[in-house]
């Protein structure tokens, strides 16, 4: 899996608020949004990701992996990721 | 002709007003406080007695009222020689497009007296107005909407056959409505020609995100400095009332491209939208501040500065870092203001906040205090 440069240019802030700095756009991501954003910035696979979010949130559901799928595609949707980005797995 | 000084004592800047739809005036005068040196007077050259920026007493030490530069170019520039009777200008930065003209005519005249502006070319001026912002286009490869120049409602009702609605109906100088229908289409075009006659610019409107760009042209194709903003918020006159400096190299080549084929002389504001397919479509050029200006000096590129010294003879190295992420948000206040400058501005048209120690003698302001009290 590779990152793009869109992401590794967000300024991240420990509360979860994102500045990319080539739009001027701000979001705000909650604390298992910002472990899966680090995450894809470092280039983590998917099954690395899921293990962390257990590791930090006990109460990570079952689901983990599908929602951090759909985690992935919200910021294709914002253009944080590219159309071709892919996690691997 | 005056000797010049390098560093300007006395800067004067017009553009005043400071409503919802804000002159840049009050925002260059911000950023000119900025770095001052001690003894540094600035002046504001208003149009009507409740201009917001008149009243900012801590942005400007003298204010005078100015007749419109449209009424007669003599007129104007005896105002200007009678301020500058009594304040001695080193600099005029206008920051309006409808004196750009007069400024730029009167050029030679006010240098002679010992004022310096830093301005484009009438050529210049004329090469990015929106009548010929296409052939601006193709000089320089940069992309623009198709648009259409009109001077009748005939020509308007056929101009859907190159142009397609929605399109935007512009004025020469200011003023922007998107129209969908022939109807909407007319009732803007009256209006745009009843504020600022013709021609009328009709321009396809294209989707995408719109940006910005404050920049300063060195005058032989290089530019002193610039910055890129993305506007965050905007109010119903389409006005930017919160924006933020975003890292953009491909927007900030535009700019570049602009002042390299143009050889612009002065400050300009580049307006383009990112289409979806990431491409810079080029909507205006505005061959002034805008009124945004002093969200660029925070962020570490102070123009106003820059041009009070270029017009002086002075050589600023230029400033290319700036900080991304240095964000504005407008606000509304009610400016306490002094009865006494109302008084001032309206019976005798201006106003003289006492002098700099090292400034000339008092007896002038004395005098007209006089004559104001007989």
């Amino acid at each position: 899996m590779s990152s793009t440069p869109q992401l590794a240019n967000l300024a991240v802030s420990e509360t979860g608020f994102v500045f990319d700095p080539s739009t001027g756009a701000t979001f705000t991501v909650n604390a298992t949004g910002l472990v899966v954003l680090r995450a894809l910035r470092d280039g983590a696979s998917l099954t690395r990701i899921v293990e962390q979010l257990s590791e930090g949130f006990a109460e990570a559901s079952r689901s983990a992996r599908d929602e951090v799928l759909d985690f992935v595609q919200l910021l294709r949707g914002h253009g944080l990721l590219g159309a071709d980005f892919e996690v691997t797995s | 002709m005056s000797a010049r000084r390098a560093a300007p004592r006395v800067v004067a800047v017009t553009g005043m007003n400071a409503t919802d739809n804000p002159a840049p005036g009050v925002g260059v005068l911000r950023s000119l406080r900025e770095g001052a040196q001690p003894g540094e007077r600035h002046v504001g050259l208003a149009y009507d007695a409740l201009d917001p920026g008149i009243y900012a007493r801590e942005l400007v030490e003298d204010v005078f009222l100015l007749p419109y530069p449209s009424s007669s170019l003599d007129v104007y520039l005896e105002r200007l020689a009678y301020v500058h009777e009594r304040v001695g200008l080193d600099v005029i930065i206008p920051t309006l497009d409808a004196e750009l003209p007069a400024f730029i005519a009167a050029e030679p005249k006010l240098r002679a007296m010992g004022i310096g502006t830093f301005l484009p070319t009438r050529e210049q001026l004329d090469l990015r107005s929106k009548a010929n912002l296409g052939d601006l286009g193709r000089r320089a490869g940069l992309d623009v909407p198709a648009a259409a120049v009109v001077t009748s409602v005939q020509e308007l009702a056929r101009v859907h056959e190159r142009i397609a609605y929605p399109f935007w109906v512009k004025g020469v100088f200011y003023g922007a409505k998107l129209v969908t229908c022939l109807d909407e289409a007319i009732s803007a075009f009256h209006k745009v020609v009843a504020q600022w006659g013709v021609p009328v610019i009709v321009q396809a409107s294209v989707a995408g995100e719109e940006l910005n760009v404050i920049g300063l042209g060195d005058g032989e194709g290089g530019l002193w400095g610039a910055v890129p903003m993305k506007k965050l918020m905007i109010t119903d006159k389409g006005k930017g009332w919160a924006g933020i400096t975003i890292r953009d190299p491909a927007l900030l080549a535009v700019a570049e491209r602009f002042v390299q084929v143009t050889r612009w002389r002065g400050p300009f504001e580049v307006e383009v939208i990112r289409d979806r397919a990431g491409r810079y479509q080029l909507l205006e050029i505005n061959p002034r501040l805008p009124a945004w200006v002093h969200l660029a000096t925070a962020a570490g590129v102070n123009l106003p500065r820059a041009i009070a010294a270029l017009a002086t003879g002075g050589k600023p190295a230029p400033v290319r870092d700036y900080q991304v992420g240095t964000m504005f948000v407008r606000i509304s206040i009610d400016q306490i203001a002094s009865l006494e400058d109302l008084e001032r501005i309206v019976t005798a048209g201006e106003i003289r906040r006492g002098e700099p120690a090292d400034s000339r003698p008092l007896a002038a302001t004395e005098a007209r205090t006089e004559v104001h009290a007989a």
